[in-house]
């Protein structure tokens, strides 16, 4: 790449500002043989530090750039109405110190988004806490082991987690000291009933369910599954990660769920990824509702003042202060300007467009679980005729088309796996060049399978050694260091 | 492509091998195994001293698509790791009956080693399973 790192582009004694002339009484420093003096900041000035970022962001890509169809992310497009509204001063410049009756608007906000999210998802409760969704499951798991050890039912403790999970789900399950038991997947891709049956039993604390799945299918048997879980004394995990297929359309609590995270990065229009922070508050269903984490935000009445309370057995903070209020903010407001109307409309836009390139891109690549898909779909990357050409490749080469790659090899029940997702947000004339850009690279793999297997060919870095960048790790750069 | 199959061995259905050896055995995974993960690029192993049931989770190898639980095929307790994995997990995609070995064990029920399947046998299932799957 032609952008060096900031520390090579410094040199000693340059400065970005220059100081004053010194104005008060100098004071010795304490124990200089306690000071460090070994840290090697850049010296650099500001024109410098402008360009090289400035050049950073040239060579990035993100939504605001081009499609981003990275499945079970949900790369939705983030309005800029959503900054300006977390740029607001009543937002942006109070402390989580000050009094409640000081900021009754931030509260009135996070009152209105817990109410907006238990509308959508008909859960009880909901706390605006966790950090992330991967920490609102971790919540959602600590909630439901602290329901179970509440009852004297300190033996529950294995969670049931299917084989087309996110690798998050059992992480979880581990870090919260539970044993996570794997279900198989049936051939139509929902969750094998007769191993969800042969699985449980008075261990059993919970179960953990996308829905829809990895591979962007509703399971047909979700009720009934709810029904056998609760049955044998477990409660339902409802991981939320995609929810964009399903809001206005279905509840989760009204599908059994006990507990679910929202990611407002995802579903609910906040910048991800390396823009984040994100956010993952959790819903809790009557059965667990007094185990949220707080505090979180009430009012007595409908005329009354907002406070902030911790609810009667919560399971406490999980963050501090009140969770990524900037994100809470930009989230409220995405939900104010699409209305439950809007919302309902941006799920069926995000499934139809789904549909509409699995169908094109099924014609070209195999598509294991031939079903109308939700809001994303899962092809598999072997072409015929091209036996040597793998998902890896097929991403590489989508870069150079423009596009950033979809998920690849991942959920790990179908081999070779691109997992797409384009969201709602994108026009029938970008779902088309993108559906155009696969098939040519089809075409192209049987064709000159050498420009998939050297691709990219067009981006500001070549093929990446992932492999020696796995086994031999360079975590820090050193400034002495040889290659 | 066609897998290697060692015909000193014997297979578990999660592709993993065993080579009995006297009330030892050896266990790794199978070239089938390591050509479906990929290029490896870390094995969690074991350590010396614990004691596992059949079919218990006793290792992890990562590549760079994916992290895969390992499944021990006989009961026992870890005697010898196979310390050089540390700094050469490749040698698990180069040599996976031989220099890419995970554990050695002290065989706990030797009536285990019926169940396992022969090489023939594992050589029809990689073959089915090569069918269904792809490659």
């Amino acid at each position: 790449m032609s952008e060096p790192i900031i520390y090579e582009l410094g040199a000693a004694g340059r400065r970005g500002a220059a100081l004053p002339a010194l104005d008060v009484p100098t004071a010795a420093l304490p124990d200089e043989e306690s000071l460090r003096n070994e840290l090697p900041l850049p010296e650099v000035s500001e024109v410098d530090v402008m360009r090289h970022y400035v050049r950073l962001s040239q060579l990035n890509y993100g939504v605001d750039i081009g499609m981003y169809p990275l499945g079970s992310c949900t790369m939705k497009y983030n309005p800029k109405m959503n900054e300006d509204a977390a740029r607001l001063a009543g937002f942006s410049h109070v402390h989580p110190y000050q009094p409640a009756e000081t900021v009754q608007g931030s509260l009135a906000l996070m009152y209105g988004l817990q109410e907006a999210l238990k509308a959508i998802s008909g859960f009880c409760g909901v706390s605006l806490q966790p950090a992330a969704g991967a920490h609102g499951e971790f919540t959602g798991i600590l909630m439901i082991r602290a329901y179970h050890l509440a009852r004297g039912d300190a033996h529950r403790d294995i969670v049931l987690i299917p084989d087309s999970a996110h690798g998050t789900n059992p992480a979880t399950t581990s870090m919260a000291g539970l044993t996570m038991v794997e279900l198989k997947s049936d051939g139509r891709g929902n969750v094998d009933l007769d191993d969800l049956k042969a699985h449980l039993s008075n261990r059993t604390a919970g179960m953990m369910l996308t829905n829809p799945n990895t591979l962007g299918l509703f399971d047909e048997h979700v009720l009934e599954i709810s029904e056998l879980v609760h049955q044998a004394g477990g409660l339902m995990y409802g991981d939320g990660a995609n929810l964009n297929a399903i809001m206005g359309i279905a509840k989760p609590a009204e599908l059994g769920f006990d507990v679910m995270h929202y990611n407002l990065h995802k579903t609910f229009s906040t910048p991800h990824g390396g823009g984040g922070p994100g956010s993952g508050p959790v819903g809790a269903s009557e059965a667990l509702v007094d185990f949220v984490p707080g505090p979180v935000a009430v009012r007595a009445d409908a005329e009354g003042p907002y406070s902030l309370v911790m609810p009667s057995q919560s399971i406490g903070r999980v963050k501090a202060f009140y969770g990524h209020f900037g994100v809470i903010v930009r989230a409220y407001a995405y939900i104010c300007m699409l209305g439950a109307e809007g919302l309902r409309q941006a799920s069926e836009i995000a499934v139809l467009n789904a549909n509409y390139l699995q169908s094109i891109l099924k014609e070209v690549l195999p598509l294991p679980y031939d079903r109308t898909c939700m809001h994303e779909f899962v092809l598999r990357g072997q072409i015929e005729g091209a036996p040597d050409v793998h998902a890896l490749d097929i991403s590489k080469r989508l870069i150079d088309y423009g596009v950033h790659p979809p998920t690849n090899y991942f959920p790990l029940i179908v081999p070779e796996a691109l997992m797409i997702e384009p969201t709602e947000t994108e026009s029938k004339r970008s779902l088309d060049h993108f559906a155009q850009a696969m098939v040519g690279i089809v075409q192209e793999a049987r064709t000159a399978p050498e420009l998939l297997h050297e691709a990219p060919h067009h981006a500001p870095i070549r093929r990446l050694d992932e492999v020696r960048a796995a086994r031999q790790l360079v975590l820090r750069w050193q400034p002495n260091a040889q290659d | 492509m066609a897998s290697n199959i060692n015909q000193d061995c014997l297979y578990s259905q999660s592709h993993e091998w065993v080579r009995v050896e006297g009330d030892t055995a050896y266990a790794g995974i199978t070239d089938y195994a390591q050509s479906q993960l990929s290029d490896i690029v870390y094995v969690e192993l074991p350590e010396v001293g614990t004691t596992y049931a059949q079919g218990d989770n006793f290792a992890v190898v990562e590549s760079v698509k994916a992290a895969s639980d390992c499944y021990l095929s006989l009961s026992g307790e870890i005697i010898e790791v196979n310390e050089a994995l540390e700094s050469e997990p490749e040698l698990v995609n180069s040599d996976p009956y031989g220099k890419g070995w995970f554990v050695r064990l002290a065989i706990a029920d030797a009536s285990e080693i019926e169940g396992l399947m022969s090489p023939s046998d594992y050589a029809e299932f990689v073959a089915k399973a090569e069918e269904e799957g792809g490659h």
